[in-house]
């Protein structure tokens, strides 16, 4: 289990927790972003936000909220 | 809202980019308006549109992925759908993105709203190999659902008639009771598992027994919720009902026991049955599926996100941003100078109302050059907001912000910050107004809040000119390098100011982790871009144009009144009144036109004379001759002194030596006038509420090397920052004209401020604090609409005032220890 700012571009990893309050959570699970999902890194950020494709759709996400999305790498 | 019993309420809802806007945009065309939901600042957008049947009322709510109560958004969009009950909802979900967009569709129906979905962007779908067998789909669902291509308008009868369809069902079920679907059978209901089911059977058994709640909320849609541990749901039922505290305690031990025993939250079990649901019948509904080919965006954004190239893409596209809006030979700034000429006109019309005196100064100063200030910025409105519309529908704009995050996040603001800030004035003219209004799609509150408190800091247009003037008078020749100078300092302020004040007053405002999704690029329609830019210059036409009319009312009146003692009014009559003694007097007893000019002849002239003058300028010798051939019919003595003893007669041109020095006294008369009513101006201007006020602060403003005459400029700035230039102007003054070129008003300047000892070090401070001098009106009305707050818009007030005096006063006063300046 590493955080998604430990892996690199073109991975595919699966999210294996979510750190952060419940609201946010639930807000990301919307988002497509759920224990469990699939996620390929795109573009690995740091500093800066890291590109993830999550089933048909690109996000950006902030280097400080990927430290809390914890994943195992396929 | 009021609902009229023919109009039907129709709500659109739908996650982001699905095409809401667009769906909203080809059903209601042009007839729509903005309006904001009561107490906060997001946008409502409402439409309409006739059918046969009746009149259709679209609400567009916003964009949300969900119906929790984790964003502003997302509690408005369900609060609407809960108390407008809207006739039918429409759901705008994209089909390259269907599973996701289910997750939605879901709750939707969970609420047991009337619901069509819209399959928009079936198009864009079939290009990635999603074909969608969407009479399957709708029969999974047990909704309607209308594949549409938005912005090709394709789909847009057949959306018409099922929302007809679907509301004539609703009434007719109603109205029979029976149940009997229109299209299909009953909407899907999501099964959540042998562990949760019998817990929500029990929950939806107790929430029937509550009239209060079944009234308002679906049993199942409340039970669902409460199990999610919804704060927003535990509300609901904690006010609407007594038997409330009973519902939440038996959710309580529920969702206790069912933690203990599967080591699970509820909430995540329901959020995996409906990714489920929704993946079985994305399966169920594609007739082919292409996983993992890189469509046209991923090829783009390998290019536009590249560490290396995007960078420099950026930067050539806020290259081509300022050049195309502030560029002299074309773009905004050149449609405001083709405006120009027309906006010159309407004043010159203006001037033609029967009005003297005070009344047609407060018409003309007051009233008229208020809606001219306005008017004069709409077109270059016109070209950024264009501009904006185009960088948002292509779905760049989430790039800037990409890109702009690593930057902007040390500093306490948001990747999405940076387009703000463009539009404000980091490297030229930019305008806090626009500005402002442009930061409502930054997600996160508290740097959303940090951008809009530090805008103003930034360089406005109207700022400019008063930089040019003070760089003209002292730094003849770095007046580049003074402007470069004034962008970084400006721009190094706005960042520190809001890294300190996210330290400091937002520390406890709420956070948002950064989360962009990055949209499929789309090529942009003229339509879309048109009505985006339409609704936003009417914004900025309705909310602030009436306010600064009546601001400039405000600011003439306080450099207008009391006015000049009597006494004084005597004298300068009087001195008038000699110096047209002085005038008959040195015309010379022989001279023949003396007669002409004595009592009212004088002010004939004077009117003869002007619309000569002013009727000669920019004319081709043809035309030069037509005139001189109607003036000359008009008033033939006049016409001689007016052309200085020349003239033509039969043929022959003419020479009259009286009419010749007539011209030259007359002249000279009208000089000594004309510094007359300057001296009048200027001593109106001095003993005015305003030039009190401005000398009043002179102890206080003397540290940071501004006399009193700036003092009022500042004051008077307050409503436009335009006013900075032509307050000066007005004081300074010495031509007759009311409005003053910039050149003739540095000279002049230069000559005054010499006598009193000002120097580079003078204008430094000066320029300073008016970079950092509060915003003006407009904008501050733009903070209240957009923060919602008193608070924040008297913060935005202030803390400029001092941060700038005492950024004046540091660098008036070291540079005075160091030895600069007198």
């Amino acid at each position: 289990m590493i955080p998604l700012t430990a892996v690199s571009s073109g991975k595919i990893v699966k999210i294996v927790s979510l750190m952060g309050g419940r609201g946010i959570h639930r807000h990301l699970i919307g988002m497509g972003l759920d224990i469990g999902s699939e996620i390929e890194v795109i573009h690995q950020g740091e500093p800066g936000p890291f590109i993830v494709r999550v089933k048909e759709t690109r996000l950006a996400i902030g280097a400080g909220m990927a430290q809390k999305i914890m994943v195992d790498i396929k | 809202m009021t609902k009229k019993t023919n109009e039907i309420l129709v709500a659109v809802a739908g996650q982001p980019n699905s095409g809401k806007s667009t769906i909203f945009n080809c059903l209601t065309g042009a007839r729509q308006h903005v309006a904001n939901y009561p107490g906060i600042t997001v946008e409502k957008k409402i439409g309409t549109y006739s059918a046969k049947e009746g009149k259709i009322v679209l609400v567009d709510l916003p964009g949300t992925y969900s119906l929790t109560s984790y964003t502003q958004e997302e509690r408005i969009a369900r609060d609407f759908l809960l108390l407008e009950k809207p006739e039918v909802v429409i759901d705008v979900i994209d089909a390259s993105n269907l599973e996701r967009n289910l997750y939605l569709a879901f709750q939707l129906i969970e609420m047991n709203v009337p619901l069509v979905i819209c399959l928009n962007m079936t198009d864009v779908a079939k290009r990635r190999g999603f074909d969608i067998n969407t009479d399957k789909l709708s029969q999974q669902l047990g909704v309607p659902v209308v594949p549409t291509i938005g912005n090709k308008g394709k789909g847009k009868k057949e959306l018409k008639e099922t929302i007809w369809a679907t509301h004539k069902h609703k009434i007719d079920s109603i109205k029979t009771d029976s149940v009997k679907a229109a299209s299909t059978d009953m909407p899907i209901r999501i099964n959540y598992g042998e562990a949760l089911e019998p817990i929500l059977a029990t929950l939806e058994q107790k929430i029937s027994e509550a009239p209060r709640l079944t009234e308002h909320y679906s049993p199942r849609w409340l039970a669902v919720k409460l199990m999610e541990n919804d704060s927003e749901a535990r509300r609901l039922v904690r006010q609407q009902s007594e038997k409330g505290k009973n519902i939440l305690d038996f959710v309580a031990v529920e969702r206790d026991k069912f933690i203990s025993t599967h080591k699970e939250a509820p909430e995540k079990i329901i959020a995996y049955k409906r990714y489920q649901t929704a993946e079985g019948i994305v399966e169920n509904c594609l007739s082919q599926k292409a996983k993992g080919h890189k469509t046209w965006t991923d090829r783009i954004d390998q290019l536009v996100c590249h560490r290396a190239a995007g960078p420099i893409i950026l930067a050539t596209v806020f290259y081509l941003f300022y050049k195309i809006t502030m560029s002299p030979d074309y773009g905004g700034q050149k449609l405001a100078s083709l405006a120009w000429p027309y906006l010159a006109k309407f004043r010159d019309l203006m001037a033609f109302i029967p009005l003297s005196g005070l009344p047609r100064s407060l018409f003309l100063n007051g009233i008229v050059d208020g809606v001219l200030a306005i008017a004069n910025y709409i077109p270059i409105f016109f070209v950024l907001f264009i501009l904006i519309a185009i960088l948002e529908d292509t779905g760049y704009m989430t790039r800037i912000a990409f890109h702009m995050d690593r930057v902007l996040r040390a500093f306490g603001l948001h990747g999405q910050s940076t387009l703000p800030m463009m539009l404000s004035g980091v490297v030229v003219g930019g305008c806090a107004v626009v500005g402002t209004m442009s930061t409502r799609g930054i997600k996160d509150p508290k740097a959303r809040l940090a951008t809009i408190l530090i805008l103003p800091l930034l360089n406005c247009m109207a700022k400019i000119p008063f930089y040019i003037l003070m760089a003209s008078i002292f730094f003849k020749k770095y007046q580049a390098e003074v402007l470069g100078f004034m962008s970084v300092v400006t721009l190094v302020l706005a960042l520190v100011v809001a890294k300190i004040f996210t330290l400091t007053i937002l520390k406890k405002e709420e956070e948002v982790p950064f989360i962009l999704e990055m949209p499929a690029y789309h090529l942009p329609t003229v339509r879309g871009v048109l009505i985006r830019t339409y609704e936003r210059l009417m914004v900025f036409i309705k909310k602030v144009g009436t306010i600064v009319v009546a601001v400039a009312v405000i600011v003439w009146c306080g450099i207008t009144f009391p006015g000049i003692s009597k006494e004084r009014v005597v004298h300068y009559n009087n001195e008038t009144n000699k110096a047209a003694q002085s005038f008959m007097a040195k015309l010379g007893e022989n001279n023949p036109y003396k007669k002409l000019l004595a009592g009212q002849g004088l002010n004939e002239f004077e009117e003869y004379w002007m619309s000569y003058k002013k009727g000669r300028m920019g004319l081709d010798e043809e035309a030069q001759q037509a005139l001189n051939q109607k003036f000359a019919k008009k008033n033939a003595e006049f016409f001689k002194i007016a052309n200085k003893g020349k003239y033509i007669e039969d043929g022959k041109s003419k020479k009259d030596k009286y009419a010749k020095k007539t011209y030259t006294t007359y002249k000279k008369f009208y000089k000594s006038v004309e510094r007359l009513q300057v001296a009048q101006r200027k001593e109106t201007v001095r003993v005015s509420y305003a030039g009190r006020l401005g000398q009043s602060l002179v102890p206080l403003t003397k540290w940071a090397g501004m006399d009193w005459k700036i003092n009022v400029a500042m004051i008077s700035s307050f409503a436009a920052k335009e006013n900075l230039v032509a307050t000066l102007g007005s004081i300074y003054s010495m031509e007759k004209t009311e409005v003053v070129t910039k050149e003739s008003l540095a000279v002049t300047m230069k000559r005054e401020t010499a006598h009193t000892g000002w120097t580079p070090l003078h204008a430094i401070a000066i320029m300073l604090f008016v970079a950092i001098f509060p915003p003006c009106l407009m904008t501050l009305i733009m903070v209240r609409i957009e923060t919602g707050r008193n608070l924040w818009t008297l913060f935005v007030t202030i803390y400029p005032i001092i941060l700038g005096f005492l950024v004046a006063v540091a660098v008036f006063q070291g540079g005075r220890i160091l030895g600069f300046g007198g």
